[in-house]
């Protein structure tokens, strides 16, 4: 139950580390885009970046399988990109167009994609985590095997309903994973300065359930530790909890002023512990690719962001009738899957 | 003396049960905690216990019967020396408890035929005349507001959010933790419902607290120690515990933020006995009312809108202006319709009262300001002059605050009603994120126009 220290290289080929570098990239990419769409007023309200924490939903992808559900809270492009959803769908999203994934109703914070078993994008702090081990109680009530990722922040882990839903997904032994993606802040508050015990992992000890600390930071020690919690789930052993240590480099939303810190101490995360650079250096150092490669990944990752912004500018607005629909359905829509 | 073993109710709902069997029989001694006999309701059955000892003197419902009602006596118990024979002599009539006589609900003042008189108002100005005015944003007349109640009296403290270190996720609660220090501004962690309940605590135990929710929406969380620990303990407690606490913050729609984070709460919270809720338009009344909710002894709702915050208004320079709740500002006089709203639906009254004027229609326009208690006698009295009724506000058509007026004045002013009262609301939808839906899920200038038109068949 206490931490678990993982010093061993894993083992990882090529293609695989490439494949990392690619799905990160484009996360990278598209967030940078995103906040240049924000600046120019194509995407309003809240919009929360997820660069510098690709690594976290890049890695525990890498370890789900086919039909393995995900939620998340509203900082939730990163995670949509990972699990194979359409960059032009979310970018759409975004500004708020009929070719969005919720037809522009939902937004940066409210998105969904039945097809990619991705369950939001929620904006509320902390509701995700039992909604999460919800879609986990349905799985294990169909008995199917699969597993849910329930991702909150270092801020979401004081909410009062995330220890309810600690007990019953214990007691029940629900194929959760509670991901807890530490980025040291909520909002402007550093985490020493919200929680009495920072050790978030050691949370679910209470209740029984195991959990691990993980840098974040590197794509391979993430999927490592995701492998082993789904492992863990997957045998019906129960809830897992992953206190996976990461990093945002922007602010909080486009609006934060980001006093709570020093610039130094964003560059000294970006320079030293960058997850794309980390895998950059892995494939360059181990002859697995040449800078040609690279580069070539790396245009290849700006068209696909170029595209996706380029069809959330001309998808059209959603049609005013659209202000009525899917406010009661006329069937279960999961049903008709 | 003999005294009677009553049929005893054994769930709060039992009326009337069977007397399935008795345990014990005339002449045997009893004492407190022997089981007597077997009572069956239509939930259970139960064992019955003897209170006080003595002997079972007599049985008088024998045991099967059925539909035995609560209290009715179904056995008599000796005390020593007496006997049977004295029974009957005893066995006074179960007495009942004194009933208090029933007061009357106020009632509810039924338009009687008119003419009517016209309700009395307080039509005393908000500030005398000739006070200097200075501008000032709500944001910082809701700052000066708290930070003036903290120096008048240290029990009043803010508790929220990123209200100390970062001065507020809105900025309200700017330069209040260097002037007051970590003790009285506190930062919580994301823990609505714990810290609401802990803020609701302390005013029990004799603080005052304000408590800032980053947005309305996240009082979700909290809502059942708002409603059931803040607003219902005074009257549980029999008076001898209230809860002087604010719960404020920005609520309603702000910009393309989404369903989960645009709600107007006025009408739900506007439903609770022992809340006051309060939702300012201008910066002179969040000023003044802000002071007062600090001040009152009961749990104030502080409704505040955050596209509101950086607009500016004149506020009087004094050292404590103060604005009474349940007193409605009227911005515009005007004879031929009534306009109510109040916070951010202000701004529809207003812009369309004054294009109304460009068309030569009168508008009054009315800020009720606070919600409960409500001037419902400044809006009659101004509708017996206008005889025509709309109401502005931005959350949903059904229950609102305006169908909740329309019902209001139908029922004490009908004779003066030349057209049905139109309720101007929010669309009845979740807020979508998408611009162009967005601006059509609002209330609108244009709509509020169009409902003036409508009740003045123009
Ligand atoms: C119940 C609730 N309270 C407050 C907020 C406002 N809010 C949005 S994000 C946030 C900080 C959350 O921090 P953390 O959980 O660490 O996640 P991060 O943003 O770092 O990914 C706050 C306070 C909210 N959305 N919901
Ligand atoms: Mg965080």
């Amino acid at each position: 139950m206490a931490a678990r220290k993982t010093t061993k290289k894993p083992n990882v080929s090529a293609e695989e580390l490439t494949s990392h570098y690619r799905e990160m990239l484009l996360i990278r990419r598209f967030e940078e885009k995103a906040g240049q769409l924000y600046g120019m007023g194509l995407i309003g309200g809240f919009c929360h970046l997820y660069i510098g924490q690709e690594a976290v939903v890049v890695g525990l992808e890498a370890a789900a399988e086919e039909g393995d559900k995900r939620i998340t809270s509203y900082r939730d492009h990163g995670h949509m990109l990972a699990c194979g959803m359409d960059p032009d769908g979310v970018m759409a999203e975004l500004t708020g167009r009929e070719g969005g994934y919720s037809k522009g109703k939902g937004g940066s914070m409210h998105m969904f994609s039945k097809e990619k078993h991705f369950y939001g994008g929620h904006g509320i702090v902390g509701a995700q985590v039992p909604l999460g081990a919800g879609l986990a109680f349905a799985d294990k009530y169909k008995g199917n095997g699969r597993v849910t990722f329930a991702y909150f922040g270092d801020g979401a882990a004081n909410q009062g309903q995330i220890y309810e839903t600690f007990n019953m997904a214990a007691l029940w032994q629900l194929p959760v994973i509670f991901v807890i993606e530490n980025n040291q802040y909520a909002m402007g508050t550093a985490q020493a300065r919200s929680t009495s015990t920072p050790e978030l992992f050691t949370r679910g000890e209470a209740f029984g359930i195991p959990g691990e600390a993980v840098d974040g930071m590197n794509v391979l020690t993430v999927k490592d530790a995701g492998e082993r919690a789904v492992a863990h789930c997957r045998a019906g052993k129960g809830p897992y909890i992953l206190e996976v240590k990461t990093y945002r480099y922007r602010g909080h939303s486009m609006s934060d002023p980001a006093k709570y810190r020093t610039r130094e101490e964003v560059q000294k995360m970006r320079s030293e512990r960058d997850p794309i650079e980390q895998v950059r250096e892995m494939l360059l150092t181990g002859k697995h690719a040449s800078e040609d490669d690279l580069k070539a990944i790396d245009k290849e990752i700006k068209d696909i962001v170029n595209k996706s912004a380029d069809f959330s500018k001309e998808s059209p607005e959603p049609h005013l009738d659209e202000l009525w629909t899917d406010i009661y359905a006329e069937t279960i829509p999961q049903h008709s899957a | 003396m003999a005294t009677e073993i009553l049929m005893p109710a054994l769930s709060p709902t039992m009326e009337e049960g069977t007397l399935a069997k008795w345990l014990v029989k005339e002449g045997d001694t009893v004492s407190s905690g022997d089981i007597l006999a077997e009572i069956e309701t239509d939930k259970a059955t139960m064992e019955f216990e003897a209170v006080d000892e003595g002997v079972i003197g007599k049985i008088l419902i024998p045991e099967g019967t059925e539909g035995v009602k609560v209290n009715t006596a179904i056995a008599v118990l000796l005390a020593e020396g007496e006997s049977a024979d004295d029974v009957a002599a005893a066995a006074p009539a179960a007495k009942e408890a004194p009933t208090a006589e029933a007061p009357a609900a106020p009632a509810p003042a039924v338009a009687a035929a008119a003419p009517q008189e016209a309700p009395k108002v307080d039509e005393t100005p908000d500030w005398p005349e000739g006070t200097a005015l200075k501008q000032q944003t709500v944001r910082e007349a809701l700052r000066d507001a708290m930070a003036e109640e903290m120096r008048r009296t240290d029990e009043v403290y803010l508790m929220g959010e990123e209200v100390a270190e970062y001065q507020g996720a809105y900025k309200i609660s700017q330069g209040l933790l260097d002037e007051f220090g970590s003790k009285r501004v506190i930062d919580t962690p994301i823990t609505e419902h714990g810290f609401a309940g802990i803020a609701v605590g302390s005013a029990f135990g004799g603080l005052m607290p304000i408590v800032e929710f980053m947005t309305f929406n996240f009082a979700m969380q909290a809502i059942d120690q708002i409603i059931n620990s803040a607003a219902k303990t005074l009257y549980m407690s029999g008076g001898q515990m209230g809860c002087p606490i604010v719960f404020r913050g920005p609520n309603g729609a702000a910009a393309r933020v989404g369903a989960q984070h645009s709600q107007d709460y006025a009408a739900w919270y506007m439903q609770i006995p022992g809340l006051k809720v309060a939702m300012p338009y201008s910066a002179s009344d969040a000023k003044g009312l802000l002071k007062s909710a600090i001040r009152d002894p009961n749990p104030v709702i502080f409704l505040e809108n955050e596209i509101l915050y950086g607009r500016s208004f004149d506020v009087p320079d004094l050292d404590d202006y103060t604005v009474p709740f349940g007193k409605a500002r009227i911005w515009r006089e005007g004879s031929d319709v009534t306009i109510v709203s109040f916070g951010i639906g202000m701004t529809y009254a207003l812009e369309a009262a004054e294009k109304l004027a460009e068309d030569g229609i009168s508008a009054e326009v009315i800020d009720l300001r606070t919600l409960r208690p409500m001037d419902l006698p400044t809006v009659i009295k101004s509708v017996m002059k206008t005889n025509r009724l709309v109401t502005v506000e931005e959350g949903w058509p059904q229950g609102s605050v305006g169908s909740y007026i329309a019902s209001e004045v139908m029922q004490q002013a009908f004779d003066y009603l030349d057209a049905p009262v139109v309720t101007c609301t929010g669309k009845d939808v979740p807020m979508p994120y998408a611009a162009n839906l967005e601006k059509h899920a609002l209330v609108t200038t244009d709509e509020v126009i169009a409902a003036v038109k409508q009740v003045t068949y123009r």
